[in-house]
């Protein structure tokens, strides 16, 4: 079995989109309005064939002469004249102006056929661009000539066995003016440029490609110092790697609500508040702690410049300075309306590949819908969604809430998208605000369903435990008032024992000496009883004595 | 008939004016022959003596195609008189030759 074999065309995004590129051997048609990006196409064709590939090319300019070519090419980098020189390109101007020519019967285009396969053959070239070619058409007038020749022409180049493609102004109602798409009818592609909202947006579109699978959808493109990107962010498929390694959010606290380790990596995480609430704060620790771990971030932010953000973290002990100089952290602000939305995804993913991050923060979302409508921001970040978590990067978007309604459904609607949700909520009581934080959900991992008070002092960011008391949730002063209060009364509890304690050592102490008198009494007692036993005794033995002495003295 | 060539281009300057074609042509294809034997009757006709003509095969002078800007063929040039023109096709439109050439009808 045969498959239809292709050539790259070294466009970036474009040979993801075509499986492979465009078909080899064979002749495309690129059409498009005016400035939609079709001579570039080519001439990026052309040349990455010649420098990655390996594939001489052959240019032939109907429109643009050569010399002007090349000076447009190169604001891209590429040097033509260079490439010509090392007979890897050859750029061939065809000049004609009907005017000049007088048509005096039968002719073909042997001409041209010979100029080119002359071309082709001393380059050996496998690429050939021929841009725009329906100029024939006003140098000359014969159109049954003409078109009986171009169709000659693209069988030729076939039988050439090169790849070409052949350029054409969009038409009214056909794809190009002269209906081009009937002879070249292997390869079609569509370039447009769109304005809506005043902003504009490439859009590549293959219309067609017999024999290979191909994308069908409309894709952006970027036209950029380098060159075109195509770039197909789409969201068709949900078989992503997945992982269980852990990133720490940068607020210990916060890591402890999240199942003890922080977000997992890959993931997407979305920090919803009201204004002020410290959302950009979160996103900035969050980021200074990956950096410390030696991780590449990028921020995107569409609403404060670079200078502001790392001047404002470095008012909470946040210091992002020293990772933009180790080249660990990139900013990227834009303001969303730089670019329609399409565009900012493009430049977003292309960023990404090129500095290859473990983390971006998008701060915050909520601008990108003055630039399209809901359900477009919606699918641009499913989009973004997706294709970090196929490159397993950690995401983290901010998003405004404009209202504190109770529905605390984002503006976005994407809280459904994402892996974890934050949400950062005014408290406001006895006349003051407090930011509380909560985690609404955290996909596969023991979240806290706790209220946790969200301080952000001079230090950096801290999470404190709420009062919950007979009254309910207490935070900022409230919460400082009623550990007052309890110390307070620990303290004069403390004090009450120890004065019972000192009492009941007093009144011992009056018992004992109480009773060491009763001793020392009942003593003198004892011994008063003694003495006059002793002195009974005494008495009785004198008395006894002198009786003896008496009746001896009576016997006497 | 040198005579009736001055009396042709008698109220024009260029009537001495010598004619330096080149046609184009891709060997024996019929195009090329036939421009050749229409343009050969046409000088015979009008500018006898007047004029060289060089045929050029592009199949054997490949290189020339790019330098002479060749498009469709076969073609012919006129060198001088300036104004340089182009005429393509097999010249069998003899007004439109003519014309081309800035040769005066009768």
């Amino acid at each position: 079995m045969k498959v239809l074999q292709k050539t790259p065309t070294g466009i970036r995004g474009l040979d993801e989109i075509t499986a492979g590129g465009l078909p080899m051997g064979r002749p495309t048609l690129i059409c498009g309005a005016a400035g939609s990006g079709k001579t570039l196409f080519s001439m990026e064709f052309l040349v990455h064939g010649a420098k990655k590939y390996n594939e001489p090319g052959v240019f032939v300019a109907f429109e643009e002469k050569s010399e002007e070519l090349a000076i447009n090419v190169a604001s891209l980098g590429y040097d033509l004249n260079q490439l010509q020189e090392d007979k890897l390109i050859k750029l061939d101007h065809v000049h004609i102006v009907r005017s000049e020519i007088e048509e005096t019967g039968e002719y073909n285009l042997d001409g041209l056929f010979i100029r080119l396969g002359y071309a082709i053959d001393s380059l050996g070239a496998k690429r050939v661009v021929l841009d725009t070619i329906e100029s024939l058409f006003s140098g000359l007038t014969n159109q049954a000539i003409l078109r009986a020749e171009l169709r000659r022409l693209f069988e030729w180049l076939k039988e050439k066995k090169v790849t070409a493609i052949i350029t054409g102004e969009r038409g009214a109602e056909t794809l190009t003016r002269q209906g081009l798409e009937e002879y070249v009818s292997d390869c079609v592609i569509l370039l447009d440029h769109r304005v809506e909202n005043k902003i504009s947006t490439r859009i590549l579109r293959i219309v067609k490609y017999r024999g290979s699978v191909h994308g069908t959808n409309e894709y952006p493109f970027l036209i950029d110092e380098e060159g075109i990107s195509v770039l197909p962010v789409t969201s068709l498929r949900l078989d992503h790697q997945v992982s269980s390694l852990r990133v720490s959010s940068g607020i210990p606290a916060l890591d402890k609500m999240l199942g003890g380790e922080g977000f997992f990596k890959g993931g997407s995480i979305l920090v919803s508040g009201t204004a002020g609430t410290g959302k950009t704060s979160i996103a900035g620790s969050f980021i200074n702690e990956a950096c410390k771990n030696g991780k590449r971030c990028i921020y995107f932010a569409f609403e404060e410049s670079p200078q502001q953000i790392v001047r404002n973290m470095h008012s909470i002990n946040v210091n992002l300075q020293e990772h933009l100089d180790t080249g660990l952290l990139q900013f990227s602000a834009s303001r969303p309306t730089l670019n329609g939305l399409e565009m900012h995804l493009l430049s977003i993913t292309k960023m990404v590949d090129k500095f290859k991050p473990d983390i971006i923060v998008l701060d915050p979302i909520t601008n990108l819908i003055t630039v399209g409508t809901a359900s477009e921001v919606k699918s641009l970040l499913t989009r973004l969604i997706d294709y970090l978590q196929a490159a397993q990067i950690t995401v983290m978007f901010t998003a405004l809430a404009y209202n504190d309604n109770k529905t605390e459904q984002t503006d976005e609607g994407i809280s459904s998208l994402v892996d974890a949700w934050l949400l950062v909520r005014d408290i406001e009581l006895n006349g003051e605000r407090n930011r509380g934080l909560y985690v609404m959900k955290s996909r596969g991992m023991k979240h806290s369903n706790q209220v946790r008070e969200f301080v952000i002092s001079d230090e950096g960011l801290k999470l404190v435990e709420v009062f919950l008391g007979p009254e309910g949730v207490l935070t900022g002063s409230a919460r400082e008032t009623q550990l007052l209060l309890e110390k307070t009364s620990v303290a004069l509890r403390d004090h009450a024992v120890t004065r019972k304690d000192r009492e009941i050592e007093r009144k011992r102490l009056v018992l004992e000496s109480k009773i060491s008198s009763l001793k020392e009494e009942f003593e003198s007692l004892q011994d008063e009883l003694n003495k006059s036993y002793i002195e009974d005794d005494l008495k009785k033995n004198i008395m006894e004595d002198n009786r003896r002495q008496m009746t001896q003295k009576r016997d006497e | 008939m040198s005579e009736a060539l001055q009396h042709y281009g008698g109220e024009h300057e260029e009537e001495d004016e010598h004619y330096v074609l080149r046609l184009f042509i891709t060997g024996a294809s019929m195009n090329s022959i036939r421009a050749v034997i229409n343009l050969k009757e046409i000088c015979e006709k009008y500018i006898k003596d007047r004029y060289t003509l060089e045929i050029v095969d592009v199949h054997q002078e490949k290189w020339r195609a790019e330098k002479e800007q060749l498009i469709a063929l076969p073609l012919l040039i006129k060198i001088s008189p300036v104004p340089e023109r182009r005429l393509i096709g097999d010249m069998s439109d003899t007004e439109k030759v003519l014309r081309g050439l800035g040769i005066p009808q009768n």
